[in-house]
């Protein structure tokens, strides 16, 4: 070994858990941030949490009968009511908390689910958790399809991809022909005590914000954005380049919304143009110079308007 | 002995949920569901009852948090009709699925469309084959005894099964009946506290609801329906202390004046009071008929169907569902299902009637009966359709 390689030293990460609370031996694609990113966020939370999982990719990776991935409490019900479950799940524990038949330990009730099992399907049951004020936290892991059935488009899908439900033709030159839905505006318009955008390529700021999340009394949502190597059409090992091209291209800012208070957690000196977060990935192929122009243009006016809800100075 | 007062039905079965010392109940507002919630937020409110009570923002999450509070080991009560049990049907079945011991009132309401927010079994029929026990009641009593009965049984470790009480809407859950109410003691020695055999703690990790490869789901759906079967004398032997307790003897199959009857009319629910009636008014007349009242729906009874029967000439069974395009309605499809291999077997005749709150009267039932026997046609009949 080189006598530079032996003097790095790699910083210990304060808080940072060495339990694993989803094991390896999973069935999650080769490269896959999903299942990284909810690594960190259970990493986060440590063992005193209980889980509710939505149907889709990380439920189906982690659970075949009689096998489990999980280390921590477990549940799933069905697609579209990890919300709802995980409101019965803190309802029932504060009932039977206050009648002393569990013990008085503070437990983190979390809900889980995709871009499908949150932006759509899953949406009615988390506005209505999110509005009754449950203490959990929603966490979505948006690979922005539906990845789990075969790539079809979901409303998180963002304009000028393609999938096997919005493929690229004449009648539809982007792909999808609508813009993602602002899931994190959304839930913010809730006046809920805590929002946030995360990426398991900044897994740090991930990290802390989860844990801001179980601080919090009330509903929390975080939104992460999870590389899916299978549905972007990019190379297993490139999930973690492509996240952080996400935020420093403006595609997905990282901010917060902490008691109506708005915060960017990442400011890059200049945004990366969208072209070099789209080149490699194959869902973005077929879009040509115009189409990019008019994302960029989009991506632009967003970022403007982020930096002013989050109070920063826009010179440029 | 408990009290006996005059109370609309959807009241004290409320009452008897809270009595029952619940720990959630979450529920969506649908006629005519509606009073028994109502008067449950009440008492949460007061502080009479200490529960999450759990203003849900439809039925599909009603049943959605039922199984999350369930599978955290609470005690777990919720209500719906028609469109709400239609809505949460995808959860009905995972509840079954999971073991949760939920208890539900369903207020008895016709499906649309047409729109109609009145009385027949459409809804009950939907989930029929939900793996849920489903108990169909007849009076304000039954239905008030049936809560107590209800947890006991979903509770118990050799059953945990959810248990759906089927009330006639507003032809029970809005009238006045006298009511014995129970005392607290006699609740304290009926109903046990529940102990979950699993639930969501960090204390002991558990995974629920994994998936079930091919290799396993077979497996699964044979141990479901075992454990549905097995329930049968959980529910007798709840009856039967019940009966001790209260001096009200409750069974899977009733007979009334059934002793020599030529011609039987099996109904379930709150029209067998009007039924009993018909047979009462017949047998003045000389006409030897009697009545067979199906209280339990599933488990079905199978054995004492057929003891019951036994001996009839004719069976009239009366419906309160349509099956679009069957031979029968559900109902009729077991009855003539299990006769059909008995020595002696009855005619068994099928009129479907009541639907959507359309009214029957003892002359109505008499009426059946009379033209049940002359019909040869042993398919079914919708009764008083106009033309």
């Amino acid at each position: 070994m080189a006598e530079t390689e032996k003097k790095k030293v790699i910083k210990p990460i304060k808080n940072f858990s060495l339990e694993e609370y989803i094991s390896s031996g999973h069935r999650a694609c080769q490269g896959c941030a999903e299942v990284l990113a909810v690594r960190h966020v259970l990493k986060a939370i440590g063992p005193d949490m209980i889980l509710a999982m939505a149907t889709g990719c990380m439920e189906i990776i982690s659970s075949p009968y009689p096998l489990t991935s999980w280390n921590v409490p477990w549940i799933h019900v069905a697609f579209e009511n990890a919300a709802a479950v995980a409101s019965g799940v803190e309802s029932g524990l504060k009932a039977l908390r206050r009648k002393g038949r569990v013990p008085d330990k503070d437990i983190t009730i979390v809900a889980m689910g995709g871009d499908g099992g949150t932006t759509d399907i899953g949406f009615q049951a988390l506005s209505g958790m999110m509005e009754r004020g449950h203490k959990v936290i929603y966490v979505c892991v948006d690979n922005e399809a539906y990845m789990n059935t075969g790539i079809q488009r979901s409303s998180s899908t963002p304009f000028g991809a393609t999938t096997t439900t919005s493929p690229a033709g004449k009648n539809a030159p982007a792909g999808q022909m609508t813009w993602k839905k602002d899931m994190v505006a959304i839930a913010a318009a809730h006046g809920i005590p805590y929002t946030a955008t995360a990426c398991p390529s900044f897994f740090t700021d991930l990290q802390k914000k989860v844990q801001k999340a179980k601080e919090i009394q009330g509903p929390s949502y975080i939104h992460i954005l999870s590389v899916c190597p299978t549905g972007w059409r990019i190379q297993p090992n490139k999930a973690i380049e492509y996240g952080q091209l996400a935020v420093d291209s403006g595609v997905f800012p990282l901010y917060e919304v902490e008691q109506g208070i708005w915060k960017l957690n990442r400011k890059p000196k200049e945004l990366k143009p969208v072209s070099e977060y789209f080149k490699g990935q194959g869902r973005y192929r077929h879009l040509d110079e115009s189409l990019t122009t008019e994302i960029q243009e989009k991506i632009n006016s967003r970022w403007k308007k982020l930096l002013d809800q989050c109070g920063e100075k826009t010179e440029k | 002995m408990g009290r006996k007062v005059g109370v609309e039905v959807s009241i004290a079965a409320a009452d008897a949920v809270g009595l029952c010392d619940v720990d959630v109940v979450a529920a969506y507002p649908i006629t005519p569901q509606t009073h028994v919630v109502e008067h449950l937020s009440e008492l949460c409110a007061s502080g009479e009852l200490d529960a999450e009570f759990v203003p849900v923002e439809s039925e599909h999450s009603a049943m959605s948090v039922c199984c999350g509070s369930s599978a955290a080991g609470a005690r777990t009560f919720t209500s719906t009709s028609a469109q709400g049990l239609a809505l949460m049907a995808e959860i009905v079945f995972i509840a079954s699925s999971m073991r949760f011991p939920i208890v539900m009132l369903l207020a008895n309401r016709a499906l649309s469309a047409p729109l109609s927010i009145w009385n027949d079994h459409s809804d009950t029929m939907m989930v029929r084959d939900s793996g849920w026990i489903q108990i169909f009641c007849e009076n304000g009593q039954e239905v008030y005894d049936a809560i107590f009965h209800s947890f006991r049984v979903a509770e118990d470790p050799r059953v945990s099964l959810p248990v759906m009480i089927n009330v006639d809407g507003f032809n029970l859950t809005h009238v006045i009946e006298p009511i014995e109410f129970w005392s607290k003691e006699m609740v304290g020695k009926y109903l046990p506290p529940f102990k979950p055999l699993y639930t969501l703690h960090p204390s002991k990790v558990v995974s629920m609801g994994a998936f079930g490869m091919p290799e396993i789901y077979t497996e699964a759906r044979k141990a479901q329906d075992e454990a549905l079967w097995k329930s049968y004398p959980v529910i007798k032997q709840g009856w039967d202390e019940l009966a001790e307790l209260t001096g009200r003897k409750y069974s899977p199959v009733e007979c009334y004046k059934t002793e020599g009857a030529d011609t039987i009319i099996l109904a379930m629910g709150s029209i067998c009071e009007t039924a009993s009636l018909a047979v009462d008014k017949m047998r003045e007349d000389g006409k030897k008929v009697g009545l067979v009242k199906l209280r339990l729906w599933r488990p079905l009874p199978v054995d004492d169907i057929k003891k019951a029967l036994r001996g009839a000439k004719d069976v009239l069974v009366l419906d309160r569902a349509v099956s679009f395009g069957a031979a029968n309605a559900p109902v009729t499809s077991e009855i003539r299902s299990i006769m059909y291999h008995e020595p002696d077997r009855p005619n068994v005749h099928n009129i479907i009637a009541g639907l959507g709150g359309r009214d029957v009267t003892p002359d109505h039932v008499i009426k059946m009966v009379e033209s049940a026997l002359v019909d040869t046609n042993y398919g079914y009949n919708i009764f008083g359709v106009r033309s």
